[in-house]
């Protein structure tokens, strides 16, 4: 019985080497497992062995069904791992073929340069607020100390509806709105189309896009000023970015400053693109004029602030190397595919 | 603004730096450069020579050659110049030199380079100039010839460098001045404002008061009828007038300046407004009747001739100088052909005033003649400064022997401009800046700047031509600039924390361009200003409230002078660009305003209403723009049930191809096909589809509050329904029958089938809808669905619709 239980071990171990598939394996299974199967029937001879050697016949008998299941076990997994093995490399496909897109649109640059700037002052809790584009001339000009016959005010650069109301020549104006409606602290941006009486040209719009800043708070300085400012240069044009402040005049800051950043592209060395100077002006500030603070209901003996502006359309411009404004307002989808 | 550096460094001895080194430090103390252009910089090796001896050339008529002595030799120069003669002292340029350009003016980047070498065989060791060639032109030179070699005086030093001996070896430096600084559009603004930034001393020339024992009141009365608009008006005469050029130095220095010498007398007048910046004019005083200057407003009607020939037709808002009987000037802008110095002029009467600036500008800009002095005058000027500059002008004409000065002068100054007085606060410097600069260092730079302080009260006084200093924050400014901007530390500001962040509105309008985008469309920029054309265009009647647009009263043209009312015209001019361009499959979307008037004219800010507007060609139709549209307020959080209402009369859209969007009786907007005749106008054929939406009532709406509902686990159950459907229900119809009628436990419905055609019944259509019911908390009984499907059925019939057979 002990050889007869040898050989059908060696069988069983043999064909299960030699299957060649799921199929086979089952049938190998049925052979020596199943109900006919031949292991099975040494189990039902089970009654011609001595009752004493029963128990120990029965150990051999079960390890070999577990030495068999083992197997087929093993050999299963192998079938499969080659069968899938097959399938995947039957599956393969030429993955350079061209993609099937879903054809999403594309934000317009400027939208994404406004975003960045959005977040990035977002960041150090500034609202975002909005104003009208038809505005009184009060919050466009008088308010901002712009008085009447000031040369800024000049017909030739604004649009007029009628004497009191007009396109806004900048986003300023918001910056009284903001004052005359809410309390210190404020920080605010705001971002909006601005009209001025220029020609469309390479570097020239009727209508663009300005993003107005402020800060009014107790203790505002100067310094702060360009800490901010050059917070937002490092973080819209990168870690290395450098500024620099020049003094300026705008009626409504004192003192006024411009400021210019290293090139982003000759990092200050001198290019084409900076026109040879290692620096690009960027934006105009200044700390907000005591008359417009007093103008607004803000008592500049208390606090102080400061603002600034920026061209949106020069920012994207800039950052994107286009080189001809109208592009901007055209919709070509070749264009606006690239952003 | 332009200056000289040497007329700069003869104001500010000590002055030592190079170009660059003085571009930089005047642009960060706030005069800002925008460049500077060194004259000689193409100019190289070029000597004062004299021709010694010219004889033929052997094998050419038209050359000579000539033996000129440079200093240190004698070189020979073949010539083709004709204006060469033996004894003439010229520029030559030596062997290995360079010079600016050709003889007929044109410039060579970097200087064309000159070697000797051979003409027609005869060895030629250099060349002479003309002024062309030296990179200037005849009316900066006046004695140059025309075509030909610029030939000096007689006692020109041989062997010097011909160059600054020109007054070429000058750098011209051009500023961008800021409106504030109306002092620094003259050399001596500039000049001062370099002394303080480089901490040097400032020699402003000194103004002697001249004249002989006569006094001008006796040659000349002055009243002034409007002194608004004329704060200051000063005479001065001068007789025994001799014209002639002016001298050499003065010549230079206007030619710096990019201005053409002509004759002693305008030269002065120019010198002094380059140097003072306060325009002056010269009438001859024989032509002044009644020997009366009066400064009035003119007539309207009037005509007038200035001194270049022009005549203009005047109105009653422009100034005019007139003497007892007719007007002689244009007050600021220009003089009269009646009244202006000739040749043979013998007695002159110099004006020297101070007119309103934005009346010049005006006046200025209606007759279109904006000249070298009303550009001045319309910055404002100080009437303080033009004694001096008068009085300048006067020293000038006896330094030079242009004539004999009057003693006196009639001055008529009804309001005396008065200095200001500021306290002197250096701690509220310090706070604004955010620096620690101490008392001393401040007042150093006041000093400089002319501010006089006064220790016991503790004030400044500040000049009278420093119009821009009016407050602490003004006299913080200077000491920014003179401390140095990029001194000043860099911090972020300590005050209370804000929570930064956008209002609603953006954020719908954020979530608009994510789902436009999200669904093939790119964002467009159009304007906010369009044509009225843009009305017919769009087939909207005459009285249709559209038209009620917001006119510009001063627009660049016909083309910009409506504000949109309506947001389609951006849109499909944008997409015909694009078919044009031949660009397949295009969608575009855009946010932007329309202006609704209140009322017109208007007296009141008008509405203001965010509009996205999406349109596209090419792939997909009505419904793909609808499902854009139902995607967006999706996301915005309106859930409910859009009313389309295809009845609404939207002229520029295909009659049976449009509706209204309403969410809870409000409008939303409206989609559609473009109609042909409207697609026609824009110049295409194509099918263009569009949706426009009104953000505004969007936001009435919208939410981000989401609150989650339960997923049940009891199963649903589901009723198809196959209809014959008369042809003009819509399924809009039937959906709201599904609404009114489903109760409770009909969760959703699907339009799976529609059909029309053999089949059908003609005049009817075949629709099939899939409904689903499910209770959240029980299983749902036969009953509950029959009776709903009762009712639906029911109303169904009500409108002519049955169960197909």
């Amino acid at each position: 019985m002990k050889e007869k239980l040898k050989e059908i071990q060696e069988k069983a171990r043999k064909q299960i080497e030699e299957a060649t598939g799921a199929d086979s394996l089952n049938d190998i299974r049925v052979g020596f497992l199943g109900k006919k199967g031949e292991l099975t029937a040494i189990l039902k001879s089970m009654k011609d062995v001595a009752p004493e050697d029963r128990p120990a016949f029965g150990q051999m008998v079960n390890d070999v069904r577990s030495q068999i299941e083992q197997q087929l076990m093993q050999a299963k997994a192998a079938v499969e791992a080659k069968e899938l093995e097959s399938r995947l490399s039957f599956e393969k496909i030429d993955v350079t073929l061209p993609a099937k897109k879903n054809n999403i649109g594309h934000r317009h640059p400027n939208t994404i340069a406004l975003e960045e700037v959005e977040k990035i002052f977002i960041g150090m809790g500034y609202e975002v607020v909005s104003g009208p584009e038809v505005e009184k001339d009060y919050y466009n000009f008088e308010a901002l100390n712009i008085p009447a016959d000031h040369p800024a005010k000049d017909e030739q650069d604004t649009f007029y509806i009628t004497k009191d109301i007009l396109l806004r020549t900048q986003t300023s104006g918001v910056q009284v709105r903001v004052m005359e409606s809410k309390k210190p602290p404020i920080r605010m941006i705001a971002p909006g189309r601005v009209f001025r009486s220029d020609e469309v040209d390479a570097t020239h719009s009727p209508s663009f896009h300005q993003i107005e800043g402020m800060i009014i708070d107790k203790g505002v300085t100067l310094a702060d000023l360009k800490g901010t400012l050059a917070e937002f240069a490092r973080r819209m044009f990168g870690e290395d970015t450098k500024v620099k402040f020049r003094p300026h005049h705008f009626p409504f800051t004192e003192p006024s400053a411009e400021m210019d950043v290293s090139c982003f592209k000759c990092k200050g060395k001198g290019c084409r693109f900076c026109k040879g100077e290692g620096w690009i002006e960027i934006l105009g500030c200044g700390m907000v004029h005591p008359k417009v603070l007093k103008m607004s209901g803000i008592d500049p003996d208390v606090y102080s602030g400061f603002a600034f502006g920026i061209g949106l359309e020069r920012i994207a411009l800039l950052k994107y190397e286009i080189d001809d404004m109208r592009l901007l307002y055209e919709n070509d989808v070749r264009f606006l595919s690239q952003f | 603004m332009k200056t000289s550096g040497k007329w700069i460094k003869a104001l500010v001895p000590g002055l030592d730096v190079t170009p660059k080194e003085y571009m930089d430090a005047m642009t960060l103390s706030g005069s800002k450069v925008e460049f500077f252009e060194e004259q000689d910089a193409d100019l190289d090796k070029i000597v004062i020579g004299k021709i010694e001896k010219i004889e033929p050339h052997p094998d050419a008529d038209k050359l000579v050659v000539c033996q000129v002595n440079v200093g240190d030799e004698t070189i020979q120069i073949v010539t083709g110049a004709e204006n060469v003669f033996e004894g003439a002292v010229v520029p030559v340029v030596r062997d290995g030199g360079r010079v600016a350009g050709g003889h007929d003016g044109s410039r060579t980047p970097g200087g064309i380079k000159i070697k000797k070498g051979k003409l027609r065989g005869v060895e030629s060791f250099g060349m002479m100039c003309s002024i062309e060639e030296l990179g200037s032109t005849r009316d900066m030179y006046p004695l140059a010839p025309e075509n030909g070699i610029y030939i000096f005086p007689e006692d020109a030093p041989i062997g010097e460098n011909a160059v600054s001996y020109l007054g070429l070896d000058d750098v011209v430096t051009e500023y961008e001045i800021t409106s504030n600084r109306v002092d620094c559009y003259s050399v001596l603004g500039i000049a001062r404002e370099a002394a303080a930034t480089f901490r040097l001393p400032f020699n402003p020339p000194e103004v002697p008061v001249t004249g002989n024992d006569e006094n001008a009141s006796d040659y000349i009365s002055v009243s002034i009828e409007n002194d608004k608009l004329c704060k200051r008006y000063i005479g001065r005469v001068v007789k025994n007038i001799k014209i002639e050029p002016s001298p050499e130095w003065m010549q230079r220095r206007l030619a710096s300046f990019g201005i053409r010498p002509i004759n002693n007398i305008v030269d002065i007048t120019n010198y002094v407004m380059i140097e003072y910046g306060q325009p002056m004019h010269a009438f001859d005083l024989d032509t002044i009747e009644d020997r009366k200057i009066i400064v009035k407003n003119a007539a309207a009607g009037d005509k007038f001739v200035t001194l270049d020939g022009q005549e203009h037709e005047l109105d009653d808002t422009m100034l005019m100088i007139c003497d007892g009987k007719k007007p002689v000037a244009l007050a600021g802008i220009m003089g009269g052909e009646n009244s202006m110095i000739t040749d043979n002029v013998t007695t002159m009467l110099f004006e020297a005033a101070c007119f309103d600036g934005a009346n010049v500008r005006r006046s200025a800009k209606k007759l279109g003649m904006r000249t070298e002095s009303s550009g001045i005058f319309e910055k404002g000027l100080d009437p303080n400064n033009a004694m001096d500059a008068i009085n300048r002008a006067c020293a000038l004409v006896e330094e030079i022997g242009a004539g004999e000065v009057v003693g006196g002068c009639v001055d008529i100054y009804p309001h005396v401009n008065e200095p200001v007085v500021l306290p002197f606060e250096p701690e509220k410097y310090n706070a604004l800046l955010g620096t620690d600069i101490s008392e001393e260092e401040m007042l150093s730079y006041f000093e400089r700047l002319e501010f006089k302080y006064d220790k016991d009260a503790r004030t400044l006084t500040i000049p009278t031509f420093r119009q821009d200093i009016l407050s602490y924050a003004d006299l913080a400014e200077e000491v920014a600039r003179f401390f140095g901007y990029d001194k000043i530390g860099t911090t972020l500001p300590s005050g209370a924390a804000t929570a930064g962040g956008r209002t609603f509105e953006m954020e719908i309008c954020s979530m608009a361009r994510d789902v436009s985008e999200y669904c093939g469309f790119s964002q467009a920029y159009c304007y906010s200003f369009e044509s009225p054309k843009v009305f017919d265009k769009l087939l909207i009647p005459a009285e249709d409230k559209l038209r009620n647009a917001i006119v510009i009263s001063n627009p660049l043209g016909e083309d910009f002078s409506v504000m949109r009312t309506i947001s389609l015209n951006g849109i499909l001019s944008s997409l015909s660009t694009n078919i044009h361009r031949r660009n397949k499959n295009v969608r575009l979307y855009e946010l932007g305003n329309v202006y609704i008037a209140k009322s017109l004219p208007l007296t009141e800010l008008p509405d203001e209403r965010m509009t996205l507007t999406l349109g596209m060609y090419g792939e997909g139709d009505f419904f793909d723009m609808k499902g854009v549209v139902e995607e967006f307020l999706g996301k915005a959080g309106i859930s409910g049930k859009l009313k389309y209402d295809p009845d609404e009369d939207y002229p520029f859209l295909h009659p049976g191809r449009k509706a209204k969007i309403s969410y809870e009786g409000d409008c939303i907007g409206f989609l559609g096909e473009i109609h042909p005749l409207v697609a026609k106008n824009y110049d295409v054929s194509e099918r263009i589809y569009v949706a426009v939406i009104d953000i505004p009532n969007v936001c009435k709406h919208a939410t981000f509050d989401i609150k989650y509902e339960g997923i049940t686990n009891f199963p649903a159950a589901t009723r198809d329904i196959s209809m014959v459907v008369p042809k003009n229900v819509l399924a809009g119809q039937i959906e709201e029958v599904f609404e009114n009628k489903g109760g409770a436990y009909l969760e959703s419905y699907e339009l799976f089938d529609i059909y029309e055609g053999a089949q059908v019944l003609s005049g009817y259509k075949s629709m099939a809808y899939s409904l689903v019911f499910r209770a959240k908390d029980k299983n749902l009984e036969e009953a509950d669905i029959t009776s709903a499907m009762e009712r639906i059925l029911k109303a169904l019939g009500d409108i002519g619709i049955n169960l197909r057979a």
